[in-house]
C-alpha cells in the first residue's frame, strides 16, 4: 500500500521535473548553439584538417628530444616544488579552515576565505598574475601552482580534520600532554593517509598543470610547444607531447606507490 | 589521596550532569561508581582531572587544588592522574609502544616527543609494563591491529607509564566480553595493590563492582545516593539506584528481604547492561 | 623480571621502509631534490624586491577594478556569454559522445579488445591538459569558440567515459538478464536493461561537467580558443590591470553560479 502512494504521488512531479529539465537543456543547447555562430565549413573540414596534422606531425622528431630534457626537468621542479609549497601552507590554512583547530570565529573565516580565495582562480590566471610580478620563469610557474593548490589541499585536509576522533586527543591531553603534543599524536597519526592522498592527487594534477603556464611565460614544457606550434614544427610538437604523456604516467605510477605504501 | 567536595556540573545545554557529589578515595583502595545510565558518573570522572569543565565545587588531590590551576600547572596535575577509557582511546595508527610512551608525554619535550626520542627509563619501564599487562612482544603492532582486550591492556599500560598517583576509570569493560573483562578488572585491582594508589571505576556490571571494588559509590541523577561496602549493597539500595526507590520504612535486612534482594538484583544488572550502549 | 637480562633501553618506530638507512637516504634524496628544485628557480634577494615592487605596481594598477567604459563592458558581456554557451554545447556533444565510449569501456558489457579500445580513448583524453587540446584544435579549425567547443567536448569524454563505466560496471545484473532472457538483442539490452539504471547517474554526471566545463572554458580563449580568455590575454597584454581585474572578478562570478546552480540541481535530482 505504501509502495502504491509514493509511486502515485512521486511519479508525476519527476515525470514534470524531468521533462523541465530535458527542455530547459535543449532550449540551453540551441541559445547557445545559436550564439557561437559556429561557421559549419569549418567543421566539415575539421576531420580533414586533423588527418592532415598528423599527417604532419608523424613522424616524432627523435633529434629534438635532447633539446626538450632541460624545460621537461623544469617542468617536474615546478610541479614539485609548487606542490610541496603548498602542501606546507595548507597546514596552518587547514587548521584554521577545520571547525575543531581554528582558534575563534575570524580565524575560521579568514581560512575559509584563503581556501576559496585560491580555489576559484585557475592555475593559469594565477600563472599570469605571477608573470607579472616576477617576470616570466619557472618562479612564477611554481607560485601560480603552489597558490593555486592551497585552497584545494586545505580543503581536503580541513574535512579529514573535522572528521578525526576527538578521544584519541583527549586520551593524549589527559596524560599531561601540551596541546602540540596532543596535536602530534592524537591528530597527526589519525590525518597522515588523507594528508598523502591530498599530496599525491594534487601531485597528479601539478604535472599537467606545469606543462601548460607555459604558455603565458610561466615556465616548464609548454614554452617550448607554444613556440614549436607557432613555427609549425609539427614533428617538434609530437616528441613534446609525447614526453608529456611519458611523464604523466611517472608521475601517476609514483603517486600510485607513495598511497599504496602509507596505510 | 583524591577528595572531591560539591563537585557539580551543567552542561551548555542546560543538562544538570552532577548537582554536588563528594567522595573521597585514599589509599590503594577500588572504588567503584555505579548508577544507571545518564548519572553522571562520566561527567564526574572528567571533572576530576578537567577534561570537562566543573561548573562549581573542588577536586583536591593530595592536598593540591586541581579545580584552580590552568596552563602548566594543570598539565602537572594531570600527568599524576591516569586514565583509562571505555573505548580504549588509542592512537590508533601508532604502534604500541607509541602508545604507551606517549603517558611520558607530560615530562618530555616538544621536539623530543615528535622524534619519539624518550628516555632509557622509560623505554625499559614501557618493556616491564607491557610485560606485565601480558603484551610482550607486542611493542611494534600497530595499535588497529590488537584485539578489545589487549587495546585495553595498552590503554592501561599507558596509564601506569605516568606513574600516577591515582588511576580514573571510565567503564573499562563495556566494550569486553565478561571473560575478557575479568583479566582486565583483575589487572587493574593488582595494579592499585603493586603501584599502591587508589583506583575509581565506573561500571555498569553490579557484579563485577561487587566482585573487585571496596567501596561502591552509587550515583542516580547527578546525586550521590549509596556509599558503602559491596555487602551493603542490597536490593534497596540498587532499588534507590536504578529505579530512584525512595528507603522503604523499617526495611531492616532480614533473610526474606536478602532473597528478595537476589532477584531484584539480578534483573538490575540486566538492566545496567542493556543500558550501556 | 630483576632476574632477567639488563632490560632493553632503547627502541626505535620500525619503518615503513626496507630500514632506517634506507629510510634516511630517502629523506636525504628528497631534500636534495628539494633545494636543487629551489635553486633552479634563481631566488633572490634582489628578485624578491623587485617582485615586491612590481605586486604594489599591479595592486595600484588593478585596484579599483573597471566597470566604467561602454565598449569594455560590451566586451566582457560577449566574452563570459561565449564562454558559457561553449560550456554548454561542449558538455551536449561531449557527453552523446560519452555514452558508447563508456559502454565500450564497462568490463561487464565489452569484449575484451573493445574494452581496451574505450580504456584507451578514456587515457588518451585524460593525459593531456585542456589547454594543449586547445592549443592544437585552433591550429586545425582556426581561432575561435569551435576550437574550443572541439577541446572541452574532448576532455570531457575521458571524465564523463571513466566514470560512467564505473557505473555501468556496478549495476544489477539481474535486470540486465531479465531483458536478455526475453529474446532481445544486445543493443535491446542495453537500452533496456542498462540505460535506465544508470540514467540517473548520467544526469547527474553531466551537470557535474557541465561546471566543470564553464570553469575550462572561461581560461581556453589564452590560446585563441574562444571565449572570455582571450580578452583577459588582451588585458595582460596592454598592461591594462583594472580591466584584468574585473575580468578576474567576473569569472569568479561566473564560475560560482555555475557551481551553485549545479549542486542545485544536483541535490534535488537525488
Ligand atoms: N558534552 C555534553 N553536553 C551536554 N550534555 C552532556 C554532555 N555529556 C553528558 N551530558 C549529559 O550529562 C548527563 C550525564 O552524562 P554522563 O555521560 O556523565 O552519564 P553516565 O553516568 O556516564 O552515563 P553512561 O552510563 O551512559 O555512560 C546526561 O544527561 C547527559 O545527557
Ligand atoms: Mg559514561
Amino acid at each position: 500500500m505504501t509502495d502504491y502512494r509514493t509511486w502515485e504521488r512521486r511519479t508525476p512531479r519527476q515525470r514534470i521535473g524531468r521533462y523541465v529539465l530535458i527542455l530547459l537543456g535543449i532550449v540551453a543547447a540551441a541559445i547557445s548553439w545559436q550564439l557561437l555562430q559556429i561557421n559549419y565549413s569549418y567543421l566539415g573540414t575539421a576531420p580533414v584538417e586533423f588527418m592532415d596534422l598528423i599527417n604532419r606531425m608523424y613522424p616524432p622528431n627523435v633529434g629534438y628530444t635532447g633539446e626538450i630534457i632541460t624545460p621537461l626537468i623544469e617542468t617536474v621542479h615546478i610541479a614539485i616544488l609548487g606542490t610541496a609549497l603548498a602542501v606546507l601552507l595548507s597546514v596552518p590554512v587547514s587548521l584554521l579552515g577545520a571547525e575543531n583547530t581554528t582558534l575563534n570565529r575570524y580565524t575560521f573565516l579568514l581560512g575559509k576565505f584563503i581556501i576559496s580565495a585560491s580555489r576559484s582562480v585557475n592555475v593559469i590566471i594565477w600563472a599570469l598574475v605571477f608573470v607579472i610580478v616576477f617576470g616570466s620563469g619557472a618562479l612564477a610557474g611554481t607560485l601560480a601552482v603552489a597558490v593555486r593548490s592551497i585552497g584545494f589541499c586545505s580543503k581536503l585536509i580541513a574535512e579529514a580534520i573535522e572528521e578525526i576522533d576527538p578521544g584519541q586527543v583527549e586520551a593524549i591531553t589527559a596524560t599531561g600532554a601540551n596541546p602540540i603534543e596532543a596535536a602530534i599524536y592524537g591528530i597527526v597519526p589519525q590525518i597522515k593517509p588523507a594528508f598523502i592522498g591530498v599530496a599525491t592527487y594534487r601531485w597528479d594534477i601539478n604535472v599537467r598543470a606545469s606543462t601548460i603556464i607555459g604558455f603565458v611565460g610561466a615556465g616548464g614544457i609548454g614554452v617550448e610547444l607554444n613556440t614549436s606550434i607557432n613555427i609549425f614544427a609539427w614533428r617538434q610538437v609530437l616528441t613534446i607531447l609525447l614526453a608529456i604523456l611519458g611523464i604523466v604516467i611517472v608521475s601517476e605510477v609514483v603517486s600510485a606507490y607513495l598511497r599504496r605504501k602509507v596505510r | 589521596m583524591l577528595s572531591v567536595t560539591d563537585l557539580q556540573k551543567t552542561y551548555p545545554s542546560g543538562d544538570e550532569a552532577l548537582k554536588g557529589v563528594s567522595l573521597d578515595v585514599t589509599g590503594n583502595q577500588t572504588v567503584a561508581m555505579i548508577g544507571p545510565s545518564g548519572a553522571g558518573k562520566s561527567t564526574f570522572i572528567r571533572c576530576v582531572n578537567r577534561l570537562t569543565e566543573p561548573t562549581g565545587g573542588s577536586v583536591e588531590l593530595d592536598g593540591l587544588d586541581v579545580t584552580g590551576l590552568s596552563g602548566t600547572e594543570l598539565r602537572e596535575a594531570r600527568r599524576d592522574m591516569g586514565m583509562i577509557f571505555q573505548e580504549y582511546n588509542l592512537i590508533e595508527r601508532l604502534t604500541v609502544m607509541e602508545n604507551v610512551l606517549s603517558g611520558r608525554l607530560g615530562y618530555v619535550s616538544t621536539w623530543d616527543a615528535f622524534r619519539r626520542k624518550f628516555a632509557g627509563d622509560d623505554i625499559a619501564r614501557a618493556y616491564e609494563v607491557l610485560e606485565r599487562v601480558g603484551l610482550e612482544d607486542h611493542e611494534n603492532n600497530r595499535a588497529d591491529e590488537l584485539s578489545g582486550g589487549q587495546r585495553q591492556r595498552v590503554g592501561i599500560a599507558r596509564a601506569v607509564l605516568q606513574r600516577p598517583k591515582i588511576l580514573l576509570v571510565d567503564e573499562p569493560t563495556s566494550s569486553l566480553d565478561p571473560e575478557t573483562s575479568r583479566d582486565v578488572m583483575d589487572l587493574l585491582t593488582e595494579i592499585a595493590d603493586e603501584d599502591d594508589i587508589p583506583v575509581l571505576i565506573n561500571i555498569h556490571e553490579v557484579d563485577l563492582a561487587e566482585e573487585y571494588a571496596e567501596r561502591i559509590v552509587g550515583l542516580r541523577d547527578g546525586r550521590k545516593v549509596f556509599e558503602g561496602d559491596p555487602e551493603e549493597l542490597d536490593g534497596t539500595a540498587r532499588g534507590q539506584i536504578y529505579r530512584g526507590e525512595e528507603i522503604p520504612e523499617g526495611a531492616g535486612p532480614t533473610g526474606k528481604v536478602r532473597a528478595e534482594a537476589g532477584v531484584s538484583g539480578d534483573s538490575t544488572a540486566e538492566e545496567g547492561n542493556i543500558r550501556r550502549t | 623480571m630483576a632476574t632477567e637480562q639488563s632490560p632493553r633501553r632503547t627502541w626505535s618506530r620500525p619503518t615503513a621502509f626496507y630500514n632506517h638507512y634506507v629510510k634516511w637516504a630517502v629523506y636525504v634524496v628528497i631534500t636534495v631534490f628539494l633545494l636543487w628544485s629551489a635553486w633552479n628557480m634563481r631566488i633572490s634577494p634582489a628578485r624578491a624586491v623587485e617582485g615586491w615592487d612590481a605586486a604594489v605596481g599591479l595592486v595600484q594598477g588593478m585596484v579599483p577594478p573597471e566597470f566604467t567604459t561602454q565598449f569594455k563592458n560590451e566586451l566582457l558581456i560577449e566574452g563570459l556569454v561565449e564562454s558559457v554557451a561553449m560550456s554548454v554545447v561542449a558538455t551536449i556533444v561531449g557527453v552523446i559522445l560519452s555514452i558508447p565510449v563508456a559502454f565500450m569501456a564497462a568490463e561487464n558489457i565489452a569484449p575484451r579488445p573493445v574494452y581496451w579500445t574505450g580504456r584507451g580513448i578514456i587515457t588518451g583524453s585524460r593525459a593531456l591538459h585542456e589547454l594543449i587540446i586547445a592549443i592544437i584544435a585552433v591550429k586545425a579549425v582556426g581561432i575561435g569558440a569551435l576550437a574550443g567547443v572541439i577541446a572541452l567536448s574532448y576532455k570531457t569524454i575521458g571524465f564523463f567515459a571513466k566514470l560512467l563505466a564505473e557505473e555501468i560496471e556496478d549495476i544489477d545484473a539481474g535486470q540486465m538478464e531479465a531483458v536478455e532472457a526475453t529474446g532481445a538483442s544486445r543493443i535491446q539490452t542495453l537500452l533496456f536493461g542498462v540505460v535506465p539504471q544508470v540514467m540517473p547517474r548520467i544526469v547527474g554526471l553531466t551537470i557535474y561537467r557541465w561546471d566543470i566545463n564553464i570553469r575550462h572554458s572561461t581560461i581556453v580563449g589564452i590560446v585563441g580558443a574562444g571565449g572570455i580568455g582571450a580578452t583577459l590575454l588582451n588585458a595582460f597584454d596592454k598592461y591594462d590591470y583594472d580591466f584584468f581585474l574585473t575580468i578576474i572578478i567576473a569569472i569568479i562570478a561566473v564560475v560560482m553560479l555555475g557551481e551553485l546552480i549545479s549542486t542545485y540541481v544536483r541535490g534535488r535530482i537525488q
